[in-house]
């Protein structure tokens, strides 16, 4: 019997290795994982690349795993705002690498890296200095960028409801980054506020069929708010 | 203000008002953060124009009424939304690949400054900008079918935000259709900016002293041709 359900924080978060490159579902604090990050940070991976549209508030999550110098890098679209004090100051320190991707390049790389396309081409960024040391090509008189896939060696992502089967569905705009990251990472962990019994999920609503998701931990923590 | 002491520039609320007018029933629009939004609220309800957020929600609404938040449903601004009824869902991927893939009819950017070419500056202020923060500001105006500008004519210090090159990094190369500032409105052509519209009161003459691009009038067949353009 298939059961990706893990019981503890601890198995959920089992043999993440140092050095790896980690998704972090959420825009904003809206989808984010807080459970797991929290769980991250517990567990002690180091040197990490982490891959997050924006690079934490305050002084916990995702910003308290800075903080404690365990990101080596970090590739994001949207770093700087308001409550982002710690990357700030680490980014500053020069304590920590910076890639600024375009919103919907990082996410179309990941979706590449999910769906077995090595590079794709894009016009987003052409001519700006998100550019240099891109690959430019004129197809059809436009010209194209030359962006690489981006895989994660792990995805730590946030669902509304979970199946024993790992199947997700999201609720509103908590979706997100969420459902692409679950596709492009080797090991991909979902919290999920409500566990379900098999069948109980309708097939026209998963958004995320289980195939992407290896561990799923129970973690209801009610209504989430805006940092 | 001396410059404008024979007209009166428009206030944010204003600029936002008169964007929304000219935006029609039936188009798909993304608004970006800041004073973008505001424009939502001036499109009647009745008037179907249908606001798409880069986070995957398409039929956006206003804002909620304090008893009526729905805490998983944000803007691209993480301020809480509503979704209308006929609206939907997507994830970030697919939200951007609407956006790259030029389903929108129209997005609306603020920007720092916007070249005669069509050029958009707004996303860093220098090349030494600690931190730069684009978020989706390059693929909304690189993908969108037409881009549009709101932003005030001139910075504080009174510099033109209308200008020949633009000096602060690039956004996206000549994307940018139209420019609604406080004081005019104006198209990117071939030949430079060309003014539809100006608030009363303002002349060309008077309008070019606060601009650093050439400015010209709009011909009657080009301020004729902005639905038949589409």
């Amino acid at each position: 019997m298939i059961n990706k359900i893990v019981p503890s924080m601890a198995e959920a978060m089992a043999a993440i290795p140092d050095g790896a490159v980690v998704l972090l579902g959420g825009f904003g604090s809206i989808g984010q994982p807080n459970a797991l990050i929290e769980g991250l940070i517990e567990q002690g991976a180091k040197d990490l690349t982490i891959v997050s549209n924006n690079a934490g508030t305050g002084r916990t999550g995702l910003a308290r795993l800075l903080e404690l110098g365990r990101v080596r890098k970090i590739i994001c679209s949207y770093p700087r705002s308001a409550g982002s004090v710690v990357f700030e100051e680490v980014y500053r320190a020069g304590k920590i690498e910076l890639e600024i991707v375009p919103q919907g390049t990082m996410s179309e790389r990941m979706r590449a890296a999910g769906a077995g396309i090595a590079a794709f081409y894009t016009a987003t960024a052409v001519g700006t200095k998100l550019a240099a040391g891109k690959e430019e090509r004129e197809i059809g008189g436009r010209r194209y960028l030359l962006e690489q896939a981006l895989e994660g060696d792990v995805a730590l992502i946030e669902a509304w409801e979970a199946d024993r089967w790992g199947n997700l569905t999201y609720r509103s705009s908590a979706r997100n980054f969420n459902p692409v990251m679950a596709t492009a990472a080797k090991l991909t962990i979902a919290q999920a506020q409500h566990i379900v019994e098999l069948g109980a999920l309708d097939p026209e609503k998963i958004a995320t069929p289980g195939i992407y998701v290896n561990r799923v931990l129970h973690v209801p923590y009610g209504e989430p708010t805006v940092t | 203000m001396s410059q404008f002491s024979a007209c009166k520039p428009m206030t944010r609320t204003e600029m936002a008002a008169r964007v929304a007018r000219d935006i029609p029933e039936g188009w798909y629009v993304n608004l970006g953060i800041g004073a973008p939004l505001q424009i939502a609220d001036h499109v009647p309800t009745e008037r179907e124009v249908i606001f798409h957020s880069e986070n995957g929600v398409l039929g956006m609404g206003p804002a909620p009424t304090p008893d009526a938040i729905n805490r998983w449903l944000i803007n691209a601004g993480k301020q809480y939304v509503t979704l209308r009824t006929g609206g939907s869902y997507m994830h970030h991927t697919d939200s951007f690949a609407l956006i790259r893939g030029g389903h929108l009819d129209l997005c609306v950017l603020g920007a720092f400054q916007v070249a005669e070419n069509g050029d958009i500056a707004n996303w860093a202020i220098s090349d030494n900008d600690t931190a730069p923060a684009v978020g989706g500001a390059m693929d909304l105006a690189t993908g969108a079918r037409q881009l549009w500008v709101l932003m005030e004519h001139t910075t504080k210090s009174g510099d033109s935000r209308l200008v020949r090159r633009c000096t602060y990094p690039l956004t996206a190369l000549g994307a940018v259709k139209r420019v609604y500032t406080n004081l005019a409105v104006l198209d990117v052509t071939a030949e430079g900016f060309a003014v539809r519209d100006m608030v009363p009161g303002l002349t060309l003459d008077s309008l070019q002293k606060l601009t650093d691009a050439p400015l010209r009038m709009a011909t009657p067949n080009e301020r004729g041709d902005q639905c038949r353009a589409l």
